[in-house]
């Protein structure tokens, strides 16, 4: 049925009373607290303008974190990557650290959007708006990656495991708290990952299905010391693959558990039928394919390839 | 609702406007600036024809708040050309090339494009064509827009 134009959601324009730009974190979480509830951080803007544009949200401020200091480094502190949550997909896709130490990450981020909204939209952005399919937020899943979290309580950290909980919904309440660090273990020795994406076209798309992984080897066994799994969309939220993990964790390293790896990880996941992104019988078909071909990928990363 | 100033430099200008804190940049840059050089097609930061340059960057300025440009450079297709009102390079070789037919993506094109040269004098066809894909093209000229800005990385 047509829709009258001021009924199209792309006709309406985004209302909001106040644009707040803080200077300091402190000055930040006070604006919220103030607003109590109905303020929004905004970083990058690329999701909360186009959700607020669609009515599927109404805010009375918007805090924008973009100026907050130091909250943008991409810097190796020891063994872990440190991320500031307002570092662009760019920057971090075209960072030589996160290329050399978190690859699946800088692959992720390049696939963000478009060029013009990776030059803006956040990586603490992409988690914090917690959708399933968010090309970043699937390889730090699999990196391991924990989020410090400012809020009016004080500071905690949360690790991914426990972050994402539903389509748009995070361990973070983006009206009150604000992410300050994201920090996961730099890829050493012995260790590799990749990214791969599955999608109707090589530019601005969402993924049907995306697959972090990442492997560690033990040297001397010859066997996984370390495997992680994350996919995107197959749930409501990235998903990692923990009973296939655990099937390769220890073993020898070997075509055959790889095989068996990669069917359960096809049969633990159920991505919906959708018109637009496949039918679930093919996604999980695809995940097959795609965790044997990653963890293959992965182990020749490492230095290990399969003969 | 309270208007806020908002001092910018748009295409080389020093600019200080009151606005309302919900304008979005492309609205500031018609509306209030009459540059409707810039277009507002998705809105919702898909299509791209709005893109502007901010501090030399490629952004969509349907979904940038106005005041996020506050003390930033922006450049729209009104201050591609040279000071003397010559065209640009790129936008020669848009004309040479035939890469325009009804226009509207136009500005985000050859705005992209410029960026692209800027950071990267001679970019190859794959180059080229990743940096243009945030702009869509509905009347499928990319064939000649590539080459337009090929043409134009071998003028400089």
């Amino acid at each position: 049925m047509a829709q009258p134009f001021n009924k199209l959601h792309w006709s309406r324009f985004v209302e909001y009373d106040q644009y707040l730009v803080p200077d300091s974190l402190d000055q930040a979480l006070a604006m919220l607290a103030e607003f109590n509830g109905s303020a929004r951080v905004i970083a990058g803007g690329t999701d909360v303008v186009p959700e607020l544009r669609g009515r599927r949200a109404k805010v009375a401020a918007l805090v924008d974190i973009s100026r907050l200091p130091d909250m943008d480094g991409i810097e190796q502190e020891g063994g872990f990557i440190r991320l500031g949550p307002l570092a662009t997909h760019a920057r971090v896709a075209a960072s030589q650290l996160i290329r050399d130490k978190a690859a699946p990450l800088a692959e992720g981020c390049s696939w963000v959007g478009s060029p013009q909204i990776r030059n803006v939209a956040t990586v603490g952005g992409n988690l914090v708006s917690g959708q399933p399919a968010a090309d970043a937020s699937v390889p730090l899943f699999a990196l391991d990656a924990e989020v410090t979290i400012a809020g009016p309580q004080g500071e905690r950290r949360t690790p991914l495991s426990d972050f994402f909980l539903d389509v748009g919904k995070t361990a973070i309440d983006p009206s009150r708290e604000i992410m300050t660090g994201i920090s996961f273990p730099a890829l050493g020795e012995n260790q590799g990952g990749c990214y791969q994406r599955l999608a109707q076209r090589k530019a601005l798309v969402l993924p049907m299905l995306a697959c972090a992984t990442l492997v560690k080897v033990d040297p001397q066994n010859k066997t996984f010391a370390g495997v992680a799994l994350s996919l995107g969309p197959v749930a409501p939220t990235p998903m990692r693959e923990r009973v296939a993990e655990q099937m390769l964790l220890g073993q020898p390293i070997g075509k055959e558990i790889i095989a068996k790896a990669a069917e359960s990880a096809s049969s633990q996941c159920s991505p919906r039928d959708s018109l637009l992104r496949g039918s679930c019988d093919y996604r999980q078909a695809m995940v097959r394919v795609f965790v044997e071909r990653g963890l293959t990928r992965s182990l020749a990363l490492a230095g290990h390839a399969l003969s | 609702m309270k208007s806020v100033e908002l001092s910018c430099k748009v295409n080389g200008r020093p600019v200080s406007l009151p606005v309302e804190p919900d304008t979005m940049l492309v609205d500031f840059l018609r509306g209030h600036l009459g540059l409707t050089g810039t277009k507002t097609g998705c809105r919702e930061g898909e299509c791209g024809t709005c893109t502007v340059l901010l501090d030399g960057m490629p952004v969509n300025s349907c979904i940038l708040p106005a005041l996020k440009a506050a003390g930033r450079e922006i450049t729209t297709i009104e201050g591609l050309a040279r000071p003397d009102g010559s065209l640009d390079d790129i936008q020669e070789a848009f004309m040479d090339a035939g890469a325009i037919q009804c226009g509207y993506c136009s500005p985000g094109m050859m705005l992209t494009a410029k960026s692209l040269l800027e950071k990267n004098p001679n970019p190859s066809e794959d180059e080229i064509k990743h940096a243009l894909s945030g702009v869509l093209c509905r009347c499928t000229g990319y064939r000649k827009i590539v080459q337009a800005v090929r043409d134009a990385s071998c003028r400089k």
